[in-house]
């Protein structure tokens, strides 16, 4: 086994826990890398199938490219789809920096799409490679009814024995990734062949290594056109890979405010 | 190309304080690991703060860990070395977050374990260091760390080293090396150190890359533990995870606890060109069966020569997270790979103080300490001791909805009791019998049935048995003693006294015992059958017709007797695994009858036996 398999048996097994001991479960969707990652993922576990639904929740706010993407895929890999919408910013708490008020509006989403459709466990593709505080998330991570990450007394996780006992009105995140770098994500997705949204490549000396909304990402300038390009151009970088992302960077505690809000 | 680079988990533990999360982010400044910008970022928090550059800002990234200079959780990060990649784990070395320490060490394959060069070795040193090798974290490499605190002193470092080299010889962990380091003035972080010449080993990254990767268990005996049973199309795929060893299409797998084997007809994968002929440790995969047989989560899969043990009971050795205490009778939910089972603590052996390592005992393991309990379960359970495979030889267990501790299983003193339950004849039918139990009760005027003697040595089951079946006969019952070692000159000449062969002897006893109850006697047996799944085994085989009699009397008094010299070559260390001085009795929940014999005589004894008889044995 090597690197790669090692790590995909990981997530392989972080699935079929999930499936076996909660209840309803389902995925979040949000059209990048990593999520498509996790549905390949979630095939591989379950040979061929998603046998829960792939949710959206859709701030109508990402790129056309991301909208094309969605629909081309709900098709060829027969996904049980669900969208949710996101409240307007006017309905943000005013004192988030804007970057990070506008991107609360997700957590809204999430909470009142979760409100009308109850899940016991909703898989999302993050990382602790990507930002300090989903570093310290658990593999199995429990919120209580309204979301909220509890960070500073986290239940102990080990052995992959994951927290699987819940009291009523508690829902579970389920971390497939959690243990992915980027440069992982990269080199799996070029050998399994996976799709993805052609935003991430270079044009005119700038690709996007993130991808959230409009008007919140930036591209960062690059020349990698190609996945091989990208691979070589992370072993190099020393920009980090959501400096694109406005709202990481407006204030220290931003991020972390949001996340213990519910955000991803 | 690094998709082939090989990675190392390495955590970093100790005493709070000793600068773990300071270490680490050194390690990345000095090792240019850090992308650009961060040390910026990092500087502004500390201007906020009002405070010197603090490296920990690396690792402790949320509001409260900086707040307070304090690491709540742990953390990974990610960083490289000219020979390989590593996932470097922080742990907290605060008391209170032990269970985020666990959750951050049982992921790693080595330990770098961080003392304070001022502050010398301190409690939660050691019990980082217990806990470390209790969950089987072999490769521990320490740090002395703030040598710039003792003046880089060369005697300091020894005298840290000595101490602590001596507690982690005791517990049986080597450590790989021992570092005078500094993380805030960058001492021997990446190579040698001008300000202590005298320290010629390797700096931390050496150390590091002196680490080795562990290999997947592919050569050991196969452990392939049922996650889940999919139906999702034509297919019905056990999926699961191999933990160890390595199965082939065509293999017979035998599935425990439930006893049954079929063939490995397919290893279904998604997305190959060809399914896979073999499949081996570390793997999650798919097989489909020849045979169509109930199969569960939980099972464990095994080849037939080489399976787990099948018991229900075990000792372990746990350390314990939860807010309530762990006590003796309470149930527990726990998790073994995949298995779970409702389960009891049957007995707290000893309390183990991480400090000094000495035992007490207690009623009671309270939050963050280390323990060695007997562990009961309703259930009959697949599992390997700890030493034999790490993975199902752990288990952690459940109290309401959190996981409140983990235990490594040994068998010491306990039998595998697969060979008990497993029926190997077949082709066999149950003969119906002519003459029913009520004939034989008319002709005999009592019923038939067994009187299952159980107690210390020197209790005085034999001498009771003895006189009551005389006592019994006078009074017109058929009745016969079976006696422990009068069958081992016969029945059971061919058993010896492992834990397997004691349990077959009782097995053994039992069914025989049941045989004789049937054809209409009255049986009494005299053996001090510790184990309570031996006596309800011997129950099970006689129904209805077994009673269980406890001949009670302490260890104390049973000692003072000692008709056969038996304590006295047990505490010269003479005999080995002596129940009542070095392997447990385990007193009988619910017995039929207690006969006390600390207080009574032997003549009084036998009357409440036979008194028991005639109320139980001629009623119609």
């Amino acid at each position: 086994m090597d690197h790669l398999d090692r790590l995909e048996s990981q997530s392989v097994y972080i699935f079929r826990e999930a499936f076996n001991r909660l209840g309803r479960v389902g995925m979040l969707w949000s059209l990048g890398k990593d999520s498509n990652v996790m549905i390949w993922l979630a095939r591989k576990a379950f040979h061929g199938h998603v046998p829960f639904p792939v949710m959206h929740v859709d701030t109508e706010k990402k790129f056309p490219e991301m909208y094309e993407f969605r629909d081309r895929y709900i098709k060829e890999w027969n996904l049980n789809f669900l969208s949710g919408k996101c409240p307007p910013i006017e309905e943000m708490d005013p004192s988030l920096p804007p970057a990070a008020r506008s991107a609360a509006r997700k957590t809204e989403g999430l909470k009142n799409f979760l409100a009308t459709n109850p899940f016991d466990g909703i898989f999302a593709g993050i990382r602790r490679d990507e930002q300090a505080t989903r570093a310290k998330e658990r593999v199995f991570s429990p919120r209580g009814a309204t979301g909220a990450w509890n960070f500073r007394d986290q239940p102990p996780e080990f052995w992959d024995q994951f927290n699987t006992d819940f009291p009523p009105g508690t829902h579970v995140r389920i971390h497939p990734l959690l243990h992915w770098t980027e440069m992982d994500i990269w080199l799996y997705t070029q050998r399994e062949n996976i799709p993805v949204i052609d935003l991430y490549f270079a044009r005119n000396g700038k690709r996007y290594r993130s991808l959230g909304d409009k008007d919140i990402t930036n591209p960062v300038d690059s020349n990698a056109e190609t996945l091989d390009e990208i691979i070589e151009e992370l072993r190099t970088t020393r920009v980090s890979e959501r400096s694109g992302r406005a709202m990481d960077h407006e204030a220290e505690d931003a991020f972390e405010r949001l996340r213990a809000d519910g955000y991803m | 190309m690094s998709n082939h680079r090989e990675s190392l988990k390495t955590v970093f533990v100790g005493h709070v304080d000793h600068g773990k999360s300071t270490l680490v982010g050194r390690l990345f400044h000095d090792t240019d690991s850090l992308p650009d910008g961060r040390v910026e970022e990092i500087r502004k928090m500390c201007e906020r703060r009002g405070m010197p550059f603090e490296y920990a800002f690396l690792m402790d990234a949320l509001q409260a860990e900086r707040d307070q200079g304090i690491t709540i959780d742990t953390s990974q990060i990610w960083f490289k070395t000219a020979k390989r990649d590593y996932v470097i784990i922080d742990a907290p070395g605060h008391k209170e977050f032990l269970k985020n320490m666990i959750t951050g060490a049982a992921a790693a394959d080595a330990a770098i374990l961080v003392i304070d060069a001022n502050e010398g070795v301190q409690e939660q040193s050691r019990r980082h260091g217990y806990l470390l090798h209790l969950m089987g974290i072999g490769q521990v490499t320490v740090c002395v760390n703030k040598m710039d605190l003792v003046d880089y002193s060369q005697a300091r470092f020894e005298a840290i080293e000595e101490e602590f080299r001596a507690y982690l010889t005791s517990i049986g962990v080597t450590p790989n090396h021992v570092i005078p380091v500094s993380g805030r003035e960058g001492d021997l972080i990446t190579g040698p150190s001008k300000r202590m010449p005298w320290y010629l080993g390797p700096s931390i990254t050496e150390a590091l890359d002196g680490f080795r990767v562990p290999l997947p268990a592919t050569d050991q005996p196969l452990r392939f533990p049922v996650q889940d049973v999919y139906k999702f199309d034509e297919r019905r795929i056990i999926a699961g995870r191999i933990e160890s060893g390595t199965i082939r299409v065509g293999d017979t797998l035998l599935f425990s606890p439930i006893n049954k084997t079929a063939k490995v007809r397919t290893i279904e994968a998604w997305n190959v060109d060809q399914l896979p002929m073999k499949a081996s440790a570390g793997q999650s995969v798919g097989i489909t069966l020849d045979e169509q047989l109930f199969i569960e989560r939980g099972h464990i899969a095994s080849h037939e020569n080489q399976p787990p043990v099948e018991t229900d009971v075990f000792r372990a050795h746990v350390f314990w997270l939860g807010n309530d205490a762990l006590v003796p009778g309470k149930t527990y939910k726990m998790k073994l790979a995949n298995a779970e089972a409702r389960v009891t603590v049957q007995s707290i052996d000893r309390v183990i103080d991480t400090g000094d390592l000495s035992h007490v005992q207690s009623d009671r393991v309270e939050r963050n300490a280390v323990a060695e309990v007997t562990i009961r379960s309703r259930q009959m359970l697949a599992l390997d001791e700890f030493r034999h495979n790490q993975k199902t030889g752990r288990f952690v267990l459940v109290d309401g909805f959190d996981i409140a501790g983990g235990g490594i299983i040994s068998m010491e003193g306990y039998a595998d009791q697969r060979s008990l339950i497993t029926v190997r004849a077949t082709n066999v039918t149950k003969v119906e019998a002519a003459i029913g139990s009520e004939e034989r009760h008319k002709r005999n005027g009592h019923k038939g049935g067994v009187l299952w003697f159980t107690g210390l040595s020197g209790a005085g089951k034999s001498t009771i048995a003895v006189a009551t079946e005389r006592r019994l006969f006078d009074k017109g019952y058929q009745v016969y003693v079976l006696d422990g070692d009068n069958v081992r000159f016969g029945l059971n000449a061919d058993l010896g006294f492992s834990p397997e062969d004691r349990a077959e002897n009782i097995r053994r006893v039992g069914e025989v015992a049941a045989l004789m109850a049937k054809a209409g006697f009255i049986v009494v047996t005299a053996f001090i059958s510790p184990y309570r799944s031996d006596r309800d085994r011997a129950r099970a085989a006689a129904g209805a017709d077994f009673h269980e009699i406890h001949i009670d009397a302490d260890v104390a008094t049973c000692e003072s007797r000692d008709p056969k010299g038996l304590y006295k070559k047990a505490r010269a260390g003479e005999i080995k695994d002596f129940t009542g001085i070095s392997a447990p009795y385990e007193a009988p929940d619910a017995a039929e009858l207690t006969v006390d014999t600390s207080d009574l005589s032997v003549d009084d004894s036998v009357a409440r036996v036979s008194a028991y008889v005639d109320r139980t044995f001629t009623q119609t």
